[in-house]
């Protein structure tokens, strides 16, 4: 099961661990990654709170805790490779697992057609 | 993402090109201009190895117009530290338009006219969020006999890159003869052109002023050629940082003096000696003295960059100074920043902490620039004899 938030992140659910990333529209907009920050592993996230920071050439991003949970596992090659967020934002480029606190957040995110309808409204 | 408002924005004679090319238009300055096309990390690899076309026509064009050289000069040189009665024709000098307490209004290029024929004028290129500032500055300040000109009419190009000559000889051969910080007005497939060769990157290059109504014919010869491709602002801002160069509004304004700005070059020899330019007392009393901060290149350890407005810290925690560009230089690999920092901490070498979203990341003073520039310096006619 994969859900977007309106903050252009991706949230793939595979039993009680979520996988989240930036989506490939948003890599689009911020053009070149060149640094990507990380929530600690074992760092307990809330819904909504900053998580991480995407830089691209010309600005700093945040990003925002699209579940709660705590963090399990980050995408360590980012670090060197920050730039697998362009190539792959909804694969390679993810940025970090999250065992999830409340599934029921869920249920207020879109499915792809409805992130897909919502970006072709921005 | 920021929504952004178009209201009163102007739009440059170049505005569809940018369109059709699939530029990505953003206001900077009051102008709807380009941030990227292909991206900016491309467009800057583009031009640090081949040639870039941009589109600069929202800075402003003015001039200086008095009976001969020597008034225009003078009148120039009230307002500012340069050396004008001594600009050769067909020279190009840098310079600091200075509020009274010796601060920067703006900075500026200043173009004497090679031809004899047009002696008397100076040609000004003033930055595009200035131009208020800077009319009203230099119109109330002019001795009788000396009229300032604005040339709304006209674009600016600028094409950037070690392949720029090639490129451009083919449309503009006498371009090819020019120096640089050398100016002249020459043919263009047939369009009279001022053509300097300088620039805003580091690399060689050319700036052309054109007719508005004959910018596009000028910008598609160009991009026609294989050496040549369209280049937004954000390359043009890494560009400049690399090259070490200031950017208006962040790493000068009116509470920067010249001295703290380590703009000594643009202190003519003559000027620092005579004075009479705004602010002369304070300035010549800090080339005297000393300052108690001073730009300088920052190299951040590791892969984070430091943008504009990070605090800059000694070892233990003091604040000791604020960045003012940062970001990242796509051909020096990594972060890269200037700023200022008390005078202590600016020798290259020094360590230093910046403080990136609460946490301290090591960095150290450099001298800049980061990418080594490479103008194009004409050889001496005769070497032999100098």
């Amino acid at each position: 099961m994969i859900r977007f938030t309106e903050d252009h992140e991706w949230v793939r659910v595979e039993g009680d661990v979520a996988t989240v990333g930036i989506t490939d529209y948003a890599q689009g907009q911020l053009g070149d990654i060149v640094f990507v920050e990380l929530p600690a592993v074992g760092r307990s996230l809330k819904k909504g709170e900053e998580a991480g920071v995407v830089e691209s050439v010309k600005a700093a991003s945040e990003v925002y805790a699209p579940v709660s949970g705590e963090v399990v596992e980050v995408n360590a090659t980012l670090e060197t490779a920050p730039e697998t967020v362009n190539s792959a934002a909804e694969g390679d480029g993810w940025f970090a697992r999250v065992k999830l606190s409340d599934t029921s957040e869920l249920d207020a995110m879109m499915d792809e057609a409805a992130y897909k309808a919502f970006v072709d409204s921005l | 993402m920021a929504s952004t408002s178009s209201d009163n924005l102007q739009r440059t004679p170049l505005f569809a090109l940018h369109q059709e090319l699939g530029g990505r238009i953003v206001p900077f300055a009051g102008y709807e201009m380009p941030v990227q096309y292909e991206g900016i990390l491309a467009e800057h690899n583009w031009t640090r190895e081949n040639a870039g076309l941009f589109d600069v026509s929202h800075m402003g064009q003015r001039g200086l117009v008095g009976p001969d050289h020597e008034t225009t000069a003078a009148a120039l040189e009230a307002l500012t530290p340069g050396d004008f009665k001594g600009l050769g024709l067909g020279r190009i000098r840098y310079t600091l338009l200075l509020t009274d307490a010796g601060t920067i209004i703006d900075d500026l290029m200043v173009t004497r006219p090679l031809d004899p024929a047009e002696a008397g004028r100076l040609f000004l290129i003033v930055n595009a969020a200035r131009k208020a500032e800077d009319d009203a500055r230099i119109a109330s300040n002019l001795p009788a006999g000396v009229v300032y000109e604005k040339y709304e009419d006209r674009a600016l190009l600028a094409l950037q890159g070690p392949k720029a000559v090639d490129a451009f000889a083919r449309h503009c051969p006498a371009a090819a003869g020019l120096g640089f910080m050398t100016a002249t007005v020459a043919d263009f497939d047939g369009i009279p052109v001022c053509v300097s060769r300088s620039g805003y990157t580091g690399e060689d290059g050319f700036e052309i002023s054109v007719p508005a109504e004959l910018a596009e014919r000028v910008a598609r010869a160009l991009l026609a050629e294989p050496e040549v491709r369209p280049i937004g602002l954000g390359a043009r801002d890494s560009l400049r940082l690399e090259a070490g160069l200031c950017l208006y509004g962040h790493d000068i304004d009116e509470t920067t003096t010249p001295v703290e700005a380590d703009l000594g070059f643009a202190l003519s020899k003559r000027r620092r000696e005579e004075g009479g330019f705004p602010g002369a007392a304070i300035v010549q009393g800090q080339l005297a003295g000393g300052t108690a901060r001073r730009r300088v290149g920052i190299k951040p350890e590791g892969r984070a960059p430091a943008r504009d407005g990070t605090a800059i810290t000694d070892k233990a925690g003091n604040p000791i100074g604020t960045v003012t560009s940062g970001g990242f230089g796509p051909t020096v690999g990594g972060p890269i920043a200037m700023g200022y920092v008390a005078t202590a901490f600016a020798e290259p070498g020094s360590a230093v902490d910046l403080v990136v979203r609460g946490k301290p990341l090591p960095a150290t003073v450099v001298a800049m620039p980061f990418v080594t520039q490479r103008y194009y310096r004409k050889p001496k006619a005769s070497a032999a004899s100098s």
